[in-house]
């Protein structure tokens, strides 16, 4: 094998790739071989990194240098000093938020240093299209021992000692669903995968099919040979198109290399493996209704039992797991069931991937030893909110988990452990992992209103309490967003909440009131502020909301008047300006547009008055 | 009429489940990518293949977000304005799309050029606004940068 002195680690992820990493690998290559490095420097176009935010990246080995933002114009600069002449380039390299000086080594940076990669242990280092880069990092060597040394019972007993919960989002133990289905006899049994990832603010399904595709399929294999199934599906959804391409090159790969098809390792089993697409529906990644949907059927649930362990895909015996959960599979076969319990709590062992998005300094993928405070993950990892340690800047308000069947978590419960136990206790779930971020900006009525919507809209409409239930309630959140709520109905939304959890038919609706529930358990001052005050204080309900400027605080720097795009905004340069509230749409530009803090939002009476001219309420 | 290669393919899926109907999803992919939507000829067409009644498909097709029921653009936008798209104002894109182009919410701008889908989360969110463009991803969306990125779709 060819031996280089530097291995240059280049994003190729989603998220860099659109930040433009296809030209940054270009202009390498031509610097590269313009230079006469090729044999001496490796360039490999990793799977998603993690770090989104700061694409495109790129890691520089043996040293761990980090590099981000890069342009093609950086690369002739840097591939001279820091490859030629051995000078890291500083200019560069990553910076603490709001700080200036330069953290060279990827070791450093905390987004990386407090984080335990097992499902993402192959994150940006190595190429996701070629099965020998997986192999070179212990790939198959789970699916190897577990072929060759172990029993399915042992398989079964390993994966039920770890204590691994699924990661899709109920978090019941991978173990004992394969000693259920593993139980039942059959001639033919179903292995499937579950790659819906319909949970909005959910990515790290997409990001380990890209990023690791085989990691998936050895879960698999290792599952199938556990439970006896000879036939595999990998449920994607179709707008993942990265995904499906490499999950199909991998399979394509596994296949020749004698891992999937006949007789594998020859050992006689038999594991056909293939890729199903879905077509937009969130409902299919409930178990039952993905099931249905490659039966050729509208996707809708039914009830358990029969369990799919039983009676599953085409009446067969089969078992749904996640991606993730499959992605951590192998190590776990490898090392054993203590070695995977050595992180993690007693109900919840081992590492959880989460996505942070919204309001945060660094978006992106983390992969953290549960039982971790919230706050960890949110202020060290995540860098806290953006834009907070600017003066009048923005304050945290709360982290939405689970998606539509989660919930809201504030403040006040950051240092809650993120086990499937404690984030339950308040209110919200664990989910498949997404963690949304809201600052002081976000209205959190108007947030549980559009988890609402999103439910109300994904209902399959095959039971009345969740078809009817959500859209009722939807119907409220849209009055007291829009100012004509009254004051009844927290509690009415409420008692709705209680009925819908107690008799929806699936998950989908056992769970859509949460977002609700939670915002009104821990904001319940912003829905009476909205009803009784017509006022929403965040200035995102556009009919509840009077826009002024503080004219002790407004510098007259213009900004507000050059974002407002109704005209609205008058003043002249270095003097307060002022806002006709005749033309004023509410939009909140020139809010967002002002660095100085000085609009402030005050109730919807507020306008009234200043239109027929009386004297102002104070905010 | 669907051409000879695309029978192949949809009588290959039909083979590899146990039931025709297994080949419902996949083969309606197929004939939207041969018509451009989920014509009353696509129906028929799979419908003959699969020896599965047409009403039976169009009722499964209608469950799907991702099967097109009527004639798209030569592009299509699918734009996400989920969570952490609406957070970075996917909203303002959608008012964008409508004025500049004319491409309204499920509709196709008067030129034929684009049409407009509004998605949820399409996983996105570590860069978002996100939309895919046909099968292009793209994010960090601005009202500034979309402009610049349609214009590499005529
Ligand atoms: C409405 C609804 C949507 C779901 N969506 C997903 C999904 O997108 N991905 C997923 O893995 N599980 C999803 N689930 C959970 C699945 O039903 C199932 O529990 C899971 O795939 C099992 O895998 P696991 O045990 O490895 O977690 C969803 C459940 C419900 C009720
Ligand atoms: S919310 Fe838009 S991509 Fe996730």
């Amino acid at each position: 094998m060819q031996q280089y002195r530097a291995h240059l680690m280049l994003c190729g992820g989603t998220g860099c790739i659109a930040s433009e990493s296809l030209k940054v690998k270009e202009a390498l290559s031509a610097e590269i071989k313009k230079r006469g490095l090729e044999n001496e420097v490796n360039v490999v176009f990793t799977g998603c990194n993690g770090f989104c935010a700061e694409g495109p990246i790129m890691t520089v080995y043996p040293e761990g240098i980090f590099y981000e933002r890069l342009t093609e114009k950086d690369i002739p600069f840097l591939v001279e000093e820091h490859l030629l002449k051995g000078r890291p380039v500083e200019r560069l390299m990553y910076k603490e938020p709001e700080k200036r000086h330069a953290v060279p080594a990827m070791k450093d940076i905390p987004f990386f240093n407090l984080q335990v990669l097992r499902v993402l242990r192959n994150k940006g280092l190595i190429d996701p299209e070629k099965i020998e880069e997986y192999i070179a990092r212990d790939g198959y060597m789970g699916a190897a021992k577990a072929f060759t040394e172990m029993t399915p019972a042992e398989i079964v007993t390993v994966v039920k000692d770890s204590g691994l919960r699924g990661r899709g989002g109920a978090g019941f133990p991978t173990g004992l669903k394969w000693e259920l289905a593993g139980r039942v006899s059959s001639d033919t049994k179903y292995m499937l995968c579950n790659g819906d990832e319909g949970d909005p603010g959910a990515f790290m399904d997409r990001s380990v099919m890209e990023a690791d595709p085989h990691s998936v399929i050895e879960g698999m294999i290792i599952g199938a040979r556990a439970i006896g199934a000879n036939k595999g599906v990998i449920y994607v959804r179709a707008e993942y198109p990265l995904a499906v391409q490499r999950l199909n090159l991998a399979i394509e790969q596994a296949h020749e290399a004698g891992l999937l098809g006949e007789d594998i390792l020859g050992t006689g089993f038999n594991f056909d493996l293939s890729i199903y697409l879905g077509a937009g529906a969130f409902v299919c990644g409930e178990e039952t209704a993905l099931m249905r949907s490659i039966e050729g059927k509208r996707g809708m649930p039914i009830p358990r039992p029969p369990f799919p362990a039983q009676k599953g895909l085409w009446g067969k015996p089969s078992v749904l797991n996640n991606v993730e959960t499959l992605a951590q599979i192998a190590p776990i076969i490898l090392h054993g069931s203590d070695w995977y319990r050595s992180l993690g709590t007693e109900k919840s062992s081992g590492t959880k991937v989460f996505a942070l998005t919204g309001a945060i300094s660094n978006v992106g993928l983390v992969e953290v030893p549960m039982g971790i405070p919230l706050r960890t993950i949110i202020n060290d990892i995540g860098g806290g909110v953006k834009g907070a340690r600017k003066k009048g800047g923005r304050t945290f308000k709360a982290v939405q988990m689970g998606g539509p069947s989660g919930g809201c978590i504030p403040e006040s419960l950051l240092d809650t452990p993120v086990t499937y136990e404690d984030i339950v206790q308040t209110g919200a779930i664990i989910g498949s992992g997404g963690m949304v971020v809201m600052d002081d900006s976000n209205c959190m009525v108007s947030m549980a209103r559009f988890f609402l919507e999103f439910t109300a809209d994904e209902s399959c409409g095959k039971c009345p309490p969740c078809r009817i239930g959500t859209k009722v309630m939807l119907d409220m959140l849209n009055d007291i967003t829009e100012g004509n709520g009254k004051e009844s109905d927290i509690e009415t939304l409420q008692d709705l909440c209680g009925d819908i959890i107690s008799t929806s038919l699936c998950g989908l609706g056992q769970t859509a009131p949460n977002p609700v529930l939670t915002t009104i358990k821990y904001f319940r001052e912003e829905y009476e502020s909205h009803i009784k005050d017509k006022w929403c204080k965040a200035g995102v309900c556009r009919s509840l909301c009077t826009f002024i400027v503080d004219e002790k605080v407004c510098t007259g720097c213009g900004a507000c008047q050059r974002a407002c795009t109704q005209g609205a905004v008058t003043g002249e340069k270095k003097k307060p300006h002022e806002i006709n509230q005749e033309l004023c749409i509410q939009c909140r530009a020139c809010y967002d547009a002002c660095k100085f803090g000085s609009i402030n939002i005050g109730p919807a009476a507020m306008r009234e008055g200043l239109l027929k001219d009386t004297p102002a309420v104070s905010v | 009429m669907l051409s000879d290669k695309t029978i192949e393919e949809v009588e290959a899926l039909k083979r590899r489940y146990p039931d025709p109907r297994g080949a419902i999803l996949p083969s309606l992919y197929i004939a939207q990518r041969e018509f451009g939507w989920l014509s009353p000829e696509a129906f028929e067409a799979v419908s003959i293949v699969l020896g599965v009644p047409k009403a039976h498909l169009r009722g499964v097709a209608s469950f799907y977000a991702m099967y097109r029921h009527k004639p798209v653009g030569r592009h299509l936008i699918q734009l996400c304005t989920n969570v952490s798209c609406m957070i970075f104002g996917a909203e303002d894109l959608v008012s964008l799309l409508k004025n500049r182009y004319g491409a309204e919410v499920g509709g196709t701008s008067p030129d034929g050029r684009f049409s407009l889908v509004i998605m949820e989360c399409i996983g996105a969110c570590e860069a978002a606004p996100a939309m895919l463009v046909n099968e292009d991803f793209h994010n960090n969306l601005t009202e500034n940068n979309i402009t610049e990125i349609l214009e590499k779709y005529k």
